[in-house]
């Protein structure tokens, strides 16, 4: 295991290589003027302009920018945020944890709930509760996340008063203890249902189908024949086997929800790693729209990697082929 | 016909849904089998002979697809007509259990073969009794290091050992009919032999009915006592199994023995060889 763990990990490096030297390309192709971009909106002064040029290299061709980018990396350094005027990584790893939180209770809430929907459609199947779940589960999944958030914002914070509007925590607290726990709950609970009705929806049209191939695989006959009652036969040959292909996908929808739920995070002022990127491309704050691709991008090949080892403990054919 | 028949099946129709419309896989058959007899039941591919298998234990796919009439009383009791708590119930006591042709596909591939078998045995007991008498049954099966398969998954038995898990499993609840569709078709020929003998063992020893559903003449021959032929979701005759290869009373069945004794010849290549 640890020797799959660590060769894996060891193929993710030129994967992320593969991905600075697209992102770091790309940038460069964009339409724009850096050193305007630093200034903000004024004239540059031509000297003021050299100077800057010369200071950050933005003159030096663009394979040696990359090496220093690179040698830099090995450092554990991101590049620096003209916009807020701090390390790139540093930025990252403010908006990380709050990003982790939000995705965090969304899944928490979210996974739970599509499974036990996706499980009762599969075991109805065609009938009316089935055509009822499934039907909403088809309308949560195809209703925009940010249009849905704004319905809420609309009933629950301002009709009725019960959540703030946005953002993550009030201007000023006093709360301390439990009462400080309650207010973040407050903050996270609309951004994170909104979230987590996206997530569940998606799982339940996931589940359901899984469920239905297993139990149309000839072990559920074997296990009918013992005389095993419907609850223990889901318990103990269903569950197991119908979660594989929902493990894949919510661990790669986990490593990509650590870029951010965009449009939730604009909907709710949630300052995540998604709205980061959003005003870091917004502002031409080029280093830190290269330094948040790459976390995203490490988010997700590690996320893969925690999938694999899942399926070796759920799935013993797996384990075996290793 | 007399009490000892174990099994007594009546008009038996089942319809099954297929992609256009609904299709009668098994169209008004009658079937006995007595305590302790040897069944074999024979017919083409598709002629509906492992459905009706199915049925008469309530194994059909599923009841949305499928679609039972007629009577199936086993020991008495109508088992077309029980609810399935009473089904269940039953299906835990000493009544009847089945063993499929792809035994792979019909054991769960994500546990182990122990645990298999044992949340088929009856009643509740200790942890000790239950590994005990898992171990015993494996090896009533045929497989000799019971403690060991125990321990395995699946993918890591070979088709025989895999076919003699199901057996145990199926041995579990002490049936007195054996229902095995096309047991040994998925296995090499030396295997198929050793599972053969395995249950033909099993018939006397525990003087357990079997209700065996094959396209394999041989196999019959071997084992039954007596043979329906089907063809089309009909019973064509039935004989005991001197009878029908002496004289088989219908053309089908005939022409079916005909092919199976040309498949068992040898081939002209052979012969040139000897």
């Amino acid at each position: 295991m640890a020797r799959f763990v660590v060769l894996r990990l060891l193929q993710a490096i030129p994967m992320m290589v593969v991905v600075v030297l697209l992102v770091f390309t790309m940038l460069q192709l964009t339409p724009g003027d850096p050193v305007q971009a630093i200034v903000g909106q004024f004239p540059v002064p031509p000297d003021f302009r050299a100077a800057i040029e010369q200071h950050y290299h933005l003159n030096d061709p663009l394979w040696m920018r990359l090496m220093q980018y690179f040698l830099n990396l090995l450092h554990g350094d991101l590049g620096y945020s003209f916009q807020s005027q701090q390390p790139v990584i540093e930025l990252i790893l403010q908006r990380a944890p709050r990003t982790l939180l939000l995705a965090g209770a969304a899944f928490v809430i979210g996974v739970p709930i599509g499974i036990g929907i996706g499980l009762l459609c599969a075991t109805t199947r065609n009938r009316h509760v089935d055509r009822f779940w499934t039907t909403t589960a088809l309308v949560g999944y195809a209703v925009p996340g940010f249009w849905l958030g704004q319905l809420l914002v609309i009933l629950f914070a301002m009709r009725l008063g019960w959540f703030p509007t946005q953002g993550m925590a009030p201007l000023i607290s006093r709360a301390h203890g439990a009462g400080w726990l309650l207010e973040r709950v407050r903050y996270l609970a609309l951004p994170a249902i909104t979230y987590a009705v996206y997530e569940a929806t998606r799982v339940a049209r996931l589940m359901r189908a899984s469920v239905a191939d297993t139990l149309g695989q000839g072990f559920i006959v074997t296990a009918r024949a013992k005389g095993l009652s419907r609850a223990k036969i889901i318990r103990r040959h269903v569950l197991r086997n119908s979660s594989l292909p929902v493990v894949t996908v919510m661990g790669y929808a986990f490593g990509v929800a650590m870029g951010g739920a965009v449009l939730i995070e604009t909907v709710f002022s949630w300052p995540g790693i998604g709205l980061l990127l959003i005003e870091a491309i917004r502002v031409r704050d080029n280093q830190t729209v290269v330094g948040v691709v790459l976390f995203i991008s490490l988010a997700v090949i590690l996320m893969n990697l925690l999938v694999d080892m899942l399926y070796g403990l759920l799935d013993p054919r797996i384990r075996a082929a290793r | 016909m007399s009490a000892a028949l174990l099994l007594d099946v009546r008009n038996l129709v089942v319809h099954l849904r297929a992609e256009n419309g609904v299709v009668r896989a098994v169209d008004g058959v009658d079937l006995t089998v007595a305590s302790g007899e040897c069944v074999g039941i024979v017919g083409e591919s598709g002629c509906g002979k492992s459905t009706l298998a199915r049925a008469v234990v309530r194994l059909l796919p599923n009841v949305e697809y499928a679609q039972l009439s007629g009577e199936i009383r086993f020991g008495g009791i109508d088992i077309a007509a029980l609810s399935p708590a009473a089904l269940r119930r039953l299906r835990r006591s000493s009544s009847f259990s089945m063993i499929f042709q792809d035994p792979l596909g019909y054991l769960n591939p994500t546990r182990r073969i122990g645990p298999q078998v044992g949340e088929a045995l009856s009643d509740t007991r200790s942890r000790t009794e239950t590994r005990n008498r898992v171990h015993a049954l494996l090896r009533e099966a045929g497989l000799t290091e019971p403690a060991t398969i125990a321990r395995r998954y699946p993918h890591e038995l070979s088709g025989g050992m895999r076919q003699r898990a199901l057996i145990a499993i199926a041995l579990a609840s002490s049936p007195r009919l054996l229902v095995a569709d096309e047991p040994t078709s998925a296995l090499d020929a030396t295997v198929q032999l050793q599972v053969l003998a395995t249950l033909r063992r099993l018939h006397q020893e525990r003087g357990m009915a079997l209700l065996i559903v094959t396209h394999d003449l041989g196999l019959v021959a071997e084992l039954c006592d007596r043979v329906y032929v089907m063809q089309a979701g009909r019973m064509l005759e039935c004989a005991d199994v001197f009878t029908l290869f002496d004289t088989p009373a219908h053309p089908y069945t005939a022409r079916l023995i005909e092919l199976s004794a040309r498949r068992h010849r040898p081939t002209p290549q052979h012969e040139a060889a000897e």
